[in-house]
């Protein structure tokens, strides 16, 4: 009976220094280390490196709404070669989050889709370990005069192998998840 | 009774007489059960040595005439109990009373024929698992077994995470309490089962509505009572294991239980399982990572003395639940290819690996329990217990944060129970206790992912009376009062912009505390005043056809998610945001039941009606267009709805044969807008024939045909969203339809088993088929019916030693 006392008041006792561990202070700020803040795409014309092109989407403080988008215009029939950077501006300095997608290039790729309107392709400059295109660098190449918008997505865990993946065609057969899905207005302009 | 007539005439007539002393002394008195008190009748109390014996009465009580003085050694016996023996020195006219301690086996139904839980003394409408029924389950879910009463559903998220549906309400409208503790264990959420191990259950009651106030004044939908095997009172040794084997998912279950008691009523418990199963499968395709492992023990220690008992009692459950790889989606478009593509999107080979996305949950209940009956008042209690529940949710993610949870909250909850059962009053049984409860909630800030919880305080306090009054043998009347007071005090980090956007600034400018970033922290904190109350009576008819009628009203305070939540749902692509302005939502349920027997063939009807004033309904409110894409918004709203609904059972037995039908319906509808309740189970009905054949070692064969309705009434809560066609890149106004359930579907299920004995032990071997055609469907109350079919075809061997 002593015993048994004994037990169940040291368990009390334990379970009650347990529970008061936690202090009453405020609960510490959380950066979200995941986030994806701003997509920078850049781009130059391979024959004149004056001639470039900025694309930007950004939601500085993470909070789902769109800060900024930046649109640019395009000269018809060049050939740029590209670059997209992800950002988390969250963090200080910003995180670049497009190292963490080289380093697990098989599990993402970027795709490039322009609308009907907009007279452009895209083509992959880069390779993964399985030879799948990333998509992290490309090549843009113009047609004529044209006005239309360009989404980018990028997507996690899809099967880069499907049909017209590797071309840069993103049908349901790749499936996975979109961990990024923007837009840009972009102008094609003599 | 003829032979314990004999019996006793044998008995009476050795009876020798001696004259040499005074020999016309009398001794009586009255055999009572010592858990309920209630009177034994036909037990035999004997004097061996004299030869003497007679039985109780119907009231228990017995008399022996015409004995001589001296000592004497008195033997009560009655079957299914344990044999008492008293010696004493006969000087006068004696009144000696005995308790008398039943069997383990029936001892679990008699501690429910007691007070609490019994529909026969209480109006509750409820109904009833029994260990046998359970220990068919110890493979599944609390809630797979529950599923077998009428009127209980469950709201599944795949085919791990099973959340009992009580008349159409769930979650946090429906208390659970696992051997009279009260479950905290982030019981808000949808895709949250509850944390316990139904291999430690004995036998479990739903009591449909709030007429278990003793338990909480919160119970809009109902309560579920979960009790333990108890420890006899006697010197054994006793335990049973079940194996079970399945063959979706490629593993199976150990449970394993002891109890070792003495006659003194001390006592030793101790009880553990293990599950372990790999990817289901749905008739067509393996279901990805929908692995799951459960390691769940329990022991307790106790004394049980007739008057007074202390018990000290541990729980630990700890289970691993994989999710649905291909539940986990990043936008609408994500989401409408889903739907579409009507196949996962990630199918690989069977793998008993469990990765992310999924949950990992521990929770430990210590509880410290002690009665003591008081002479002419009746029993006191006091019970304190602790909850410690650790939650992780791991998502898909980048880089090596795989490893780390997204979601990491721990909850503390301190109770006190007191509680005095009064009995001085004859005819009435009556019932008072005070409640006090401290809850502290942690989400670990390592995360990296900002807290969809808050850290939290909530106090609450409650009192209860509740009394039952026996008017005659016909007619019972009971009644209860419960106030509740809670206060909660949150501190929560807000994004500026949607603090803002909210209007929290002008409303509750009180809660700010500073702004850090583009967060601001506040500190939001509430006060709520719940009152609850059951009326009800309770009427035997001639024939033992019953009658029940009962009035409940529950109000429940909003709870943590309705209030703060805060984020992205990954499994279906969309934003919930929690309403700091939502007030607690109060219900009346009238119910009904009639029971009754026509020679072979048993019903039961329980038509009920809820009407909840401030109904809290989370429903898509506007489209956000973010860096990922287009996610639905969702917002909680309170309305005033009501629920309707009929539970029936019927039972017929023809010679070897037994049939079981049982039927629910449940319309809910939101009154304001004049449109149905999402996620009310459809019609469903349940027809079970047995053959039994208890000379070929209790063999039964069982068939069992399921059929549920296609779910007609539901609101619609599609949305349009622009979404990209990535063939043209042009977006088009896109119909997202993630309102219309699906169709109506029937399965069948075999069942067959026998008992055998080896050796003195009692084996039991059962074979059970589940979906016995491999139907291929899906189920509205899953919320992963969007991604993938339910399981195919489950064959399940069990193997049951009881010793």
């Amino acid at each position: 009976m002593k015993t048994i006392k004994l037990l169940s008041l040291s368990l009390i006792a334990a379970m009650f220094l347990n529970s008061c561990s936690d202090d009453d202070d405020a609960p510490a700020p959380i950066v979200e280390q995941e986030v994806i803040t701003t997509v920078d795409i850049q781009l130059e014309d391979v024959n004149n490196s004056d001639n470039t092109a900025t694309f930007v989407y950004q939601d500085a403080d993470g909070d789902g709404q769109v800060d900024m988008i930046s649109e640019d215009n395009l000269s018809p029939n060049t050939t740029y070669s590209g670059t997209i950077s992800f950002l988390n501006e969250l963090e200080n300095p910003a995180e670049d989050i497009t190292e963490e997608i080289l380093e697990e290039a098989e599990e993402h790729q970027v795709f490039y889709i322009p609308n009907n309107d907009l007279d452009l392709t895209t083509t992959y400059n880069d390779v993964d370990n399985d030879g799948n295109p990333i998509g992290v660098s490309f090549t843009l190449t113009t047609g004529d005069a044209s006005e239309g918008v360009m989404t980018v997505i990028l997507i996690h865990e899809g099967d880069k192998f499907a049909e017209g993946a590797s071309e840069g065609v993103l049908t349901e057969a790749v499936g996975g998840e979109t961990d990024i899905e923007v837009t840009f207005d972009v102008n094609i302009v003599e | 009774m003829f032979q314990m007539k004999i019996l006793l005439f044998c008995l009476l007539a050795f009876t020798n007489f001696t004259y040499s002393q005074n020999c016309s002394l009398n001794i009586s008195g009255q055999v009572i059960d010592l858990h309920d008190n209630s009177p034994l009748f036909g037990a035999v109390v004997q004097i061996e040595s004299l030869n003497k014996a007679v039985y109780t009465d119907d009231q228990g009580f017995y008399k022996i005439k015409n004995i001589c003085e001296g000592k004497l050694e008195i033997k009560v016996s009655h079957t299914s109990c344990e044999t008492k023996y008293k010696t004493i020195n006969l000087k006068s006219n004696e009144e000696i009373n005995f308790k008398l301690e039943h069997h383990l086996e029936e001892l679990n139904e008699v501690l429910l024929k007691g007070k609490l839980y019994d529909a026969d003394l209480n109006s509750s409408i409820s109904n009833q698992i029994k260990t046998k029924e359970l220990e068919k389950y110890s493979n599944s879910s609390l809630g797979d077994a529950l599923k077998s009463i009428s009127g209980v559903s469950s709201l599944n998220t795949g085919n791990s995470v099973v959340k009992p549906i009580i008349q159409g309400l769930h979650s946090s409208r429906v208390l659970v309490i696992n051997d009279n503790v009260r479950l905290q264990d982030q019981q808000w959420g949808v895709d949250h089962a509850p944390n316990v191990d139904i291999n430690s259950a004995a036998n479990i009651t739903v009591i449909k509505g709030a007429s278990a106030l003793k338990h909480g004044g919160d119970a809009v939908g109902g309560t579920i009572v979960i009790e333990p095997v108890k420890a006899p009172v006697k010197d054994t040794l006793m335990g049973k294991t079940i194996l079970t084997g399945a063959t979706n998912g490629r593993g199976g279950t150990l449970s394993s239980s002891l109890i070792k008691a003495y006659s003194s009523g001390f006592n030793f418990r101790i009880q553990g399982s293990l599950k372990r199963l790999g990817d289901l499968k749905s008739p067509n395709y393996q279901l990805t990572n929908t692995g799951q492992r459960e390691n769940n023990i329990s022991f307790g220690i106790g004394l049980n003395k007739i008057d007074y008992g202390i018990d000290f009692n541990y729980k630990l459950t700890n289970s691993e639940i994989g999710i649905l790889r291909a539940s986990h989606i990043g936008n609408s478009r994500d989401l409408v290819n889903a739907i579409n593509r009507q196949t996962p999107s990630f199918v690989d080979d069977f793998s008993h690996d469990i990765n992310n996305p999924k949950q990992e949950v521990t929770h430990q209940i210590f509880k410290l329990n002690t009665f003591k009956k008081l002479k002419n008042i009746g029993e006191v209690s006091l019970q304190y217990s602790f909850q410690n529940n650790d939650r992780f949710e791991f998502d898909v993610r980048r880089g090596d944060r795989e490893d780390k949870a997204a979601m990491d909250m721990n909850l503390k909850t301190h109770t006190v129970l007191s509680q005095l059962e009064w009995t001085t009053l004859e005819n009435f049984d009556s019932d008072f206790g005070i409640e006090l409860n401290t809850q502290t909630n942690f989400p670990n800030p390592e995360t990296g992912v900002r807290r969809l919880i808050p850290d939290y305080e909530m106090n609450s306090a409650g009192i209860f009376a509740t009394t039952n009054y026996s008017l005659n043998e016909r007619w019972q009347i009971d009644a209860g009062m419960r106030f509740d007071f809670s206060r909660i005090d949150a501190q929560k980090y807000y994004k500026t912009s949607s603090w803002q956007e909210l209007n929290y600034d002008e409303l509750f400018p009180e809660f700010e505390v500073e702004i850090d970033g583009s967060q601001i922290l506040t500190n939001p904190t509430f006060d709520y005043h719940n009152v609850s109350g059951t009326l009800g009576a309770t009427h035997t008819f001639k024939d033992n056809w019953k009658l029940i009628s009962n009035i409940s009203s529950a109000s429940r305070a909003p709870n943590p998610s309705e209030l703060f939540s805060d984020g992205l749902h990954h499994s279906l692509a969309s934003i919930e945001l929690g309403d700091l302005q939502l007030k607690s939502e109060q219900s009346l349920k009238a119910g009904v039941e009639l029971k009754g027997k026509i020679d072979d063939f048993g019903f039961n009807i329980q038509p009920y009606y809820n009407y909840i004033n401030d109904f809290i309904v989370l429903e898509p409110n506007g489209i956000e267009s973010t860096i990922r894409g287009v996610f639905p918004v969702y917002n909680y709203r309170q309305t005033n709805a009501r629920l309707v609904g009929i539970d029936v059972s019927a039972s017929y037995q023809y010679q070897n044969f037994d049939i079981l039908s049982n039927f629910a319906y449940v319309n809910g509808e939101d009154i304001e807008r004049e449109e149905a309740l999402i996620n009310m189970p459809p019609f469903n009905m349940s027809n079970t024939i047995t053959y039994r054949e208890s000379e070929w070692n209790n063999f039964y064969v069982s068939l069992n045909s399921q059929f549920i309705a296609k779910q007609n009434r539901f609101p619609d809560n599609n949305f349009t969203a622009e979404i990209i066609d990535t063939n043209t890149g042009e977006f088009e106004e896109v119909l997202v339809d993630i309102s219309t359930p699906p169709n109506a579907y029937h399965l069948l299920n075999f069942s067959s088993g026998m008992d055998f004995k080896m050796q003195n032990t009692d084996f039991n071997i059962n074979l059970k088929i589940n979906n016995l055609f491999n139907t291929n469907y899906r189920n509205y109350l899953n919320r992963q019916r969007y991604y993938a079919d339910e399981i195919g075809t489950n064959i399940m061997l069990q193997l049951k030693v009881n010793y």
